[in-house]
């Protein structure tokens, strides 16, 4: 009988050792939303919807591509097609992690490249309800993170997780997302205020297979506060089409090749 | 059977309706109107693409109801051809170098200095020029050399609309003198330890003409002309701090008058700029600059300028900022510029509203003000203080 306990004891143990911590299932996340592939490019349309109904469409080829591993560097590269009066422009970003990114824009209008401050990666990207950090992703240390449950959501069974910020001055108490167990995508986040108050909702609405990869192709942030939300389609999706280094340079950005944009 | 079939071309058609009017803020033109500008104007851009090569042609048609009538212009008219390591560029283009917020070191190539103070859409503040720029990008660095074959000049303030300062009012036989030859620029750049640094040269022209009386003491005739100009510079820009730190520096060369000796031939010069450009808070950005010229050949400068005309200092200091705001998801935008003489109280200050109404349709309000000393850069404006509004729709 004590042996079959010790049997019992000894199988537990290296199930145990398995169990994922709350930041093991933050970067396996992170690698899989925002990391997957050697490269990245979609055709990303975003829908800011006011309270009001009122709907402006901005609409975009982004690329990107990662210089290391998942959690290090990557560039992106965004051709704006919509709205008019920012046809043509471009935006690159360099991301890094720890430290502020560089960005660049170019103004087709007057034909310059201007280097761009960026300070807040917790800014709106573009107007939109996503901020940079929605879109490229926010460092894995700057939260703590704890596994507070696991539940299914639809029918998916998912980690939910939850980070809070280390640094005092954050703009957000902390934020619980629902990450999907077999594809460790975020399929929710609520993103709570120092008060505690809900105030930003993410659902990831579809997920695609684009080469074998499960990618978001549809999303949606709702600030709960405003009533304002922005919804976001990916099309074109595509994984490893061997985006030359020299795409993220000043040469392209006022000169973006069509191959890559269109 | 794929690699030969030809490459698709592409097509795109866009283009603005546009509004733009600015009234006097103080007082009426000197040909009596109370207006700056006053149009309607549309634009039609082409833009088509097939492989390697790209075809952009941007066009106005415009109608200005202060005595200049209909009016067409062709923006920019180019083709684009793309190699590996290599482009070109030939036809009408808009060349931007440098890192100065409305001011200008290293960017030589024609400005509208009267879209700028009219209250015309930024955009306004280039002229294209008619070139041929040859792109080079081997690993060292990159290149860029601009050939105009034909000499372009800056568009100047129109003396009926604005009160420009003229030292010779009584001559009014006046006569203009372009440059015979073209002009060329290059631009070399690359990352130097994360800060992208550049170098410049320009052969050409002053791009705002000088005035040359036929005799001092009893003119009869005047002449504007351009003078030879070369200039060789140098910038770097990077992150500092929590912001981005723009340096640039660059001699000015006056070929035509190397002693500073002809009081009509600007002075030979050095040219700084400092700018610093941070987001303090979300949709926030601050941009200080520090802008200096000064004279190479001050004491025979000042022993050759007749009796009666302004001195300038040896040094001329301005510093500026500029301050922008957005509002609601980004669609209202609040920017103030200003800009500051300390060597002749020279002032300039551009406050702008602008709200996209849509996604097609945006309008702003705005102002200009002007003051300093009667020959100053914007002293001279001191009288055309003006508040503007544009409306355009985008198709």
């Amino acid at each position: 009988m004590k042996k079959l306990w010790l049997c019992m004891i000894a199988g537990l143990l290296p199930l145990q050792a398995m169990a994922l911590t709350g930041e093991e299932v933050m970067r396996k996340s992170q690698a899989a939303f925002l990391y997957p592939g050697k490269d990245f490019k979609a055709r990303v349309v975003m829908k800011l919807i006011g309270r009001d109904a009122q709907e402006r469409v901005r609409e975009l080829t982004m690329l990107r591509k990662n210089a290391g591993g998942p959690g290090g560097e990557q560039k992106y590269f965004m051709y704006f097609f919509q709205p008019a009066d920012v046809k043509d422009m471009t935006f690159m970003i360099n991301k890094y992690p720890a430290r502020d990114d560089d960005r660049w824009m170019f103004i087709p209008a007057i034909n310059m490249v201007k280097r761009i401050a960026a300070q807040d990666k917790r800014s709106s990207f573009v107007g939109s309800d996503f901020t940079y950090e929605d879109v490229s992703g926010r460092d894995i240390e700057d939260d703590g993170h704890a596994i507070e449950r696991e539940e299914r959501l639809g029918a998916r069974d998912c980690y939910v997780v939850k980070s809070t910020p280390r640094a005092g001055d954050a703009d957000f108490g902390h934020k619980l997302t629902w990450v999907d167990k077999a594809n460790f995508l975020p399929l929710k986040e609520e993103q709570y205020d120092r008060r505690g108050a809900i105030y930003k909702l993410f659902t990831a609405d579809e997920v695609a297979d684009v080469k074998g990869i499960p990618t978001v192709v549809r999303r949606t942030m709702k600030n709960l506060q405003s009533g304002h939300r922005t919804e976001v389609t990916y099309s074109r999706s595509d994984y490893d089409l061997g985006i030359e280094d020299s795409l993220f340079s000043e040469r392209f950005l006022r000169q973006p090749p069509r191959k890559w944009v269109d | 059977m794929l690699a030969a079939a030809p490459a698709a071309a592409a097509l795109a058609v866009s283009g603005f309706l546009q509004q733009n009017t600015a009234f006097n803020a103080s007082g009426a033109n000197p040909d009596g109107r109370h207006y700056k500008w006053l149009e309607e104007r549309a634009q039609l851009k082409l833009d088509a693409t097939s492989g390697n090569w790209r075809g952009y042609l941007k066009a106005d048609g415009a109608y200005d109801h202060l005595g200049r009538g209909g009016l067409t212009e062709v923006r920019e008219a180019f083709v684009d051809y793309s190699g590996g390591a290599f482009d070109l560029r030939a036809g009408r283009q808009v060349i931007t170098w440098g890192h100065g917020d409305l001011v200008f070191v290293n960017d030589l190539f024609a400005k509208d200095h009267e879209a700028l103070f009219a209250g015309r859409p930024l955009e306004y503040l280039k002229r294209g020029v008619d070139a041929i720029k040859l792109g080079a990008y081997p690993k060292l660095a990159s290149f860029e050399f601009v050939l105009a074959p034909s000499f372009r000049e800056s568009r100047i303030p129109d003396a009926r609309r604005f009160w420009l300062f003229d030292p010779m009012p009584a001559v009014t036989n006046r006569e203009t003198v372009r440059p015979g030859q073209g002009e060329w620029g290059l631009r070399a750049y690359r990352d130097v330890a994360g800060y992208e640094a550049a170098l410049y040269l320009y052969r050409g022209f002053q791009h705002t003409p000088s005035m040359r009386p036929d005799n001092l003491a009893a003119p009869t005739r005047i002449t504007f002309f351009y003078p030879e100009l070369s200039v060789l510079g140098a910038s770097l820009s990077g992150r500092a701090g929590s912001g981005v730190l723009s340096l640039e520096a660059a001699y000015y060369d006056s070929r035509q008058d190397r002693s500073g000796t002809d009081f009509t031939v600007p002075n030979s010069q050095t040219r700084l700029l400092a700018g610093y450009q941070l987001q303090p808070w979300e949709d926030f950005n601050l941009s200080l600059q520090y802008y200096a010229e000064r004279m190479h050949d001050y004491a025979a400068y000042r022993a050759a300028l007749p009796p009666g005309f302004p001195l300038e200092k040896r040094w001329n200091h301005s510093v500026g900022a500029r301050a922008t705001q957005l509002f609601l998801h980004q669609t209202l935008r609040f920017s103030v510029y200003a800009s500051r003489n300390a060597s002749n109280s020279d002032y300039f200050v551009n406050p702008e509203l602008r709200y996209s109404f849509s996604d097609r349709v945006w309008g702003a309000l705005g102002a200009n003000a002007f003051g300093g000393k009667p020959w100053g850069q914007f002293g001279q404006l001191a009288r055309d203080d003006n508040v503007y509004m544009q409306l355009r729709y985008e198709f």
